[in-house]
C-alpha cells in the first residue's frame, strides 16, 4: 500500500499577487498581471512586456545580509516557503528535521546575478568578481537556502527541466514521501529571469509575444491570434505531507496529490513532438499512478503557453489521452493571466490546481476571443466557472522535450 | 584615522548587517561581527574599491579586528 500524500499549505509570489488570497481571487476574476517591462530598459527588444512581481521587498521575509547573498529567484523561494509554512501551520521546531526535505527547482537560476557579474569581469577583471557570484547564481540554491532557513535536513534537491521544473520538483518530492524517505517536503519552483540576456535569447528564438501595445491581451492561449508566450516571474511552494503526518498534527488539508507522470519527447530542442505524443504519455502515466480512469478527471490546468505549437499539440495530446471524455473536460491556462513563469510555472499552477479541487472554482482562460479550429476543447473562456472537480491534472512541458503531469484529487476527510 | 574608521565602519555595517555600535576597533570581524570566509573576501573587495588599493590574500589573512583593518589602510595608503 502506497503512502498517501496531501497538500497542507501553499505560498505564492506572482504577477497577480504576493500571497495566496490575492493570487487566487485575481485568478478567479480573470485579471491579467502583464505590463511593460520595468526591471530593465527593453526599448531595443522586440518584446517589451512581462509579468513582473510587484512590490516585493525581500526584507519582509529575511535579514538584509541574507537578502544580499541571494539572487531574486532565491529570495522568491524563501519568501514563498515562509508563507507556505505559515499557511500549513507547520512549526519546524516541533518536527524531526531529518524527516523534512526540500525540492525546489529553477529553470534557469540566477541569471540577473550572472549578467551583473559578467559585466564586472569584462570591465574590471576577474579579481573584482564577487565571492558570492557562484553561490548566488547556481540553480539549486533556492533549495539550498530554504533548507538553511528552515533547518530541514531530509532529502533535498532541485529539478532543472526548463518549463517543467516546478512540476518535476513537486512530483519527485511526492515520490520521496510516498516511498517513506520523508514525512514532509517543501516543494515547488522559483524563477526571476526578466533580464536582458533572457529576453534577447527568447526573442532570438521568436518564442515571445510582441503584442507590446496591448500587454494584458498578449498572453492568449488557445486563441487563433496568439503570437508567443509572455514571460512571468515568481515562485510557488507547496507543503506536502504524508496523510498520516498531516492527520496526526491536525493539519487542514487542501487536496490530495495522488499521481505523477513524466516522459520525454526525444524529438527536438524546443518544439514539442507532433500531436503532443510525449505530453499524452505523461498524462496517462499520472492517471495510472493514481489509479484513476480518464472519466474520473474533471479539469486540466494546461501548460497552455500561448505559442502556436504548444497549444495545438497539447490539445491533441489531451484528445489522445482522454478520447471522448476530452470534450467533457474543463481545460484552462493560468498563463493567460500570469504569463509563463518558466521553472516556477509548475509550482504556481500546482497551487492553482489544488485550490481548484478544494474550492470547485475553475479559473478561466482569458483573452480567448477568436476560436482556433485546431484548439476546440472547453477552455473555460474568459469567465471562471463553479463546478465540482473530483480530480484534476496540472501539465508542464519543457524545452528539451521534458513532460510532467501532476494529479490532484479532492480530499474529503474519511 | 577617525575618517578611515568611519568609512570602514559603514562598509562593515552595510556588508555584514551589524549594528553601528558593534563595530569597535577591538571587535573581531569573524568572532564578534559574524563574518564567514565569503564575507571576508567580499569585504576585501569593497575595501579595495573604497580605498583604491590592493590587499593580497596573505595580507588579508593577518587581519582579525576592525582595528587591524584601519591600521593596515593607514599604513598602506
Amino acid at each position: 500500500m502506497k503512502r498517501r500524500v496531501v497538500v497542507t499549505g501553499v505560498g505564492v509570489l506572482s504577477p497577480i499577487g504576493n500571497d495566496r488570497e490575492t493570487f487566487w481571487n485575481r485568478l478567479i476574476r480573470g485579471e491579467s498581471g502583464i505590463g511593460p517591462v520595468t526591471r530593465f530598459d527593453p526599448s531595443n527588444f522586440p518584446t517589451q512586456i512581462a509579468g513582473e512581481v510587484k512590490d516585493f521587498d525581500p526584507l519582509d521575509y529575511m535579514e538584509r545580509k541574507e537578502a544580499r547573498r541571494m539572487d531574486r529567484f532565491v529570495q522568491f523561494a524563501v519568501a514563498a516557503t515562509k508563507m507556505a509554512l505559515q499557511d500549513a501551520a507547520l512549526d519546524m521546531e516541533k518536527e524531526d528535521p531529518n524527516r523534512v526535505g526540500v525540492y525546489i527547482g529553477s529553470g534557469i537560476g540566477g541569471l540577473a546575478t550572472w549578467e551583473e557579474q559578467h559585466k564586472v569581469l569584462l570591465n574590471k577583471g576577474p579579481r573584482r568578481v564577487s565571492p558570492f557570484f557562484i553561490p548566488m547564481m547556481i540553480a539549486n540554491m533556492a533549495a539550498g537556502q530554504v533548507s538553511i532557513m528552515t533547518g530541514a535536513k531530509g532529502p533535498t534537491s532541485a529539478a532543472i527541466s526548463a518549463c517543467a521544473t516546478g512540476t518535476h520538483s513537486i512530483g519527485d518530492a511526492f515520490k520521496i514521501i510516498q516511498r517513506g524517505d520523508a514525512d514532509v517536503m517543501i516543494a515547488g519552483g522559483a524563477e526571476a529571469t526578466i533580464t536582458p540576456m533572457a529576453f534577447a535569447g527568447f526573442c532570438a528564438a521568436r518564442a515571445m509575444s510582441t503584442r507590446n501595445e496591448e500587454p494584458q491581451k498578449a498572453s492568449r492561449p488557445f486563441d487563433k491570434e496568439r503570437d508567443g508566450f509572455v514571460m512571468g516571474e515568481g515562485a510557488g511552494v507547496l507543503i506536502l505531507e504524508s496523510l498520516e503526518h498531516a492527520e496526526k498534527r491536525g493539519a487542514s488539508i487542501i487536496a490530495e496529490l495522488a499521481g505523477y507522470g513524466m516522459s520525454s519527447d526525444a524529438h527536438h530542442l524546443t518544439a514539442p513532438a507532433p500531436e503532443g505524443e510525449g505530453a499524452c504519455r505523461a498524462m496517462q502515466q499520472a492517471m495510472k499512478d493514481a489509479g484513476l480512469s480518464p472519466e474520473e478527471i474533471d479539469y486540466i490546468n494546461a501548460h497552455g503557453t500561448s505559442t502556436d505549437l504548444n497549444d495545438k499539440f497539447e490539445t491533441m495530446a489531451i484528445k489522445n489521452a482522454f478520447g471522448e471524455h476530452a470534450q467533457r473536460l474543463a481545460v484552462s491556462s493560468n498563463k493567460s493571466m500570469i504569463g509563463h513563469l518558466l521553472g516556477a510555472a509548475g509550482g504556481v499552477e500546482a497551487i492553482a490546481t489544488a485550490l481548484t479541487v478544494k474550492t470547485g472554482m475553475i479559473p478561466p482562460t482569458i483573452n480567448l476571443e477568436t476560436p482556433d479550429p485546431e484548439c476546440d476543447l472547453d477552455y473555460v473562456p474568459n469567465q471562471a466557472r463553479e463546478s465540482k472537480v473530483r480530480a484534476a491534472l496540472s501539465n508542464s512541458l519543457g524545452f528539451g522535450g521534458h513532460n510532467a503531469t501532476l494529479l490532484f484529487k479532492s480530499y474529503e476527510g474519511v | 584615522m577617525e575618517e578611515i574608521f568611519e568609512r570602514v565602519k559603514s562598509i562593515i555595517v552595510d556588508r555584514l548587517g551589524v549594528e553601528e555600535g558593534e563595530v569597535t576597533m577591538d571587535a573581531s570581524i569573524k568572532d564578534d561581527l559574524g563574518a564567514d570566509s565569503l564575507d571576508i573576501m567580499d569585504l576585501v573587495l569593497e575595501l579595495e574599491t573604497e580605498f583604491k588599493m590592493e590587499i593580497s590574500d596573505e595580507q588579508a589573512e593577518k587581519i582579525s579586528t576592525v582595528g587591524d583593518v584601519v591600521n593596515f589602510i593607514k599604513s598602506n595608503q
